[in-house]
């Protein structure tokens, strides 16, 4: 069923953003901490439970699928509704700082990802 | 009959019609004018990206396209909630050796972007002027992202307009990241679930990260999904508390 998968796909963002704001509130700051990463841990480990237990059947993952492939729509919808005229009506400090973190951000990229975990 | 009112009451439905329209146009962009060499996802983006402009010149609104009647259920679609639910779904795809495996770099990565973002938010405003501790850690806060700058400013007592300056800056870093991302992946091998954890962790910007590997290549969505969601939360607690004091030390 269809609606199963949703469901386990619902209950896992909640689970996962719950825990976020709990985690939030208990640091003492006004966001949430790590929501949307419980939230895909939350919904690896079930569904890797329920496919261990033979729970699912027919087309549970198209409820899950939908909405993974709706992902592009959703950010193009973000996009969107971003205040980007903000971005142009501050001035020059808000340019050259945003722009030259991104710069520096990507230059760091190929660094950092030299460093592997490596398995003993 | 006022036929605005009637696309507003279905806003959510409406918006997804207009998207299905850009995504559309974009595809077609991108297949037959740019011969596939910039994916249709990217040129969506930023069709996005110039309706959202549009939208804040028409209505002076911050919501961007938003805020026109007919377009309201791009807040709905396209707000925090829709987005994360949709990033928390693509996680079925994702393997935990590969997560395992850049852990290490995951978390080295996570911390060197909120020190980088913050020490170069303060020399930017130190180069403009501001010379105070309050108003140099809101700028700092606000290159980490649009949300940890007013926090940061409101918990310090920083003027308003710095705090506007800081939002700014976080808005055009999510912005900058979306544009850029596909642009620069394959020259600093943003190409690889490990790269995409660590591009997470110093970008941090959910919205920029979340949009820019989207325009890159998709599969790589949940992983730099994974770094970038803790990265807001960290900058609330670290910028006004120990980053501030540090500052306050060294002036």
């Amino acid at each position: 069923m269809l609606i199963y998968g949703l469901g386990l796909l619902a209950l896992s963002y909640l689970a996962g953003q719950l825990f976020g704001d709990f985690l939030g509130e208990f640091i003492g700051v006004q966001a949430n901490v790590g929501g949307v990463g419980f939230a895909m841990l939350t919904l690896v480990l079930l569904h890797n439970y329920f496919q261990k237990k033979h729970w699912i059947k027919g087309n549970f993952d198209d409820g899950i699928g939908f909405w993974s492939n709706l992902y592009i729509p959703v950010i193009v919808a973000m996009s969107a509704s971003q205040n980007a005229l903000l971005a142009f009506n501050h001035g020059i400090l808000p340019l050259v700082a945003g722009i030259l973190i991104v710069v520096l951000g990507f230059a760091l990229v190929p660094l950092i990802s030299t460093i592997k975990t490596t398995n003993e | 009959m006022n036929i605005i009112s009637f696309f507003e009451k279905n806003g959510m439905i409406t918006s997804f019609m207009v998207i299905a329209i850009i995504m559309l146009i974009s595809e077609q962009i991108s297949t037959r004018i740019l011969r596939k060499k910039i994916p249709g996802s990217a040129i969506a983006i930023l069709i996005g990206l110039i309706l959202a402009y549009y939208g804040g010149v028409q209505s002076g609104g911050e919501k961007g396209i938003a805020d026109i009647a007919f377009f309201s259920g791009f807040k709905l679609v396209g707000g925090s909630m829709f987005r994360d639910f949709c990033i928390v779904a693509t996680a079925l795809g994702v393997s935990f050796p590969v997560i395992i495996q850049a852990g290490k770099a995951g978390v080295i990565s996570l911390i060197l972007g909120l020190v980088v973002s913050f020490v170069l938010g303060v020399l930017v405003g130190w180069a403009f002027d501001y010379h105070d501790a309050e108003s140099l850690s809101t700028i700092g806060a606000g290159t980490l992202t649009f949300i940890v700058g007013p926090v940061t400013g409101s918990a310090l007592g920083a003027s308003s307009d710095v705090i506007a300056l800081s939002v700014a800056t976080g808005v055009v870093k999510a912005i900058a990241v979306t544009i850029f991302t596909p642009l620069i992946a394959s020259k600093i091998q943003l190409n690889n679930p490990h790269s995409a954890m660590v591009f997470g962790g110093l970008m941090g910007t959910t919205s920029g990260v979340a949009a820019g590997l989207a325009a890159t290549d998709q599969k790589l969505v949940p992983y730099g999904a994974l770094t970038a969601t803790f990265y807001t939360g960290l900058g609330c607690l670290l910028c006004p508390s120990v980053f501030y004091l540090l500052l306050k030390a060294i002036l």
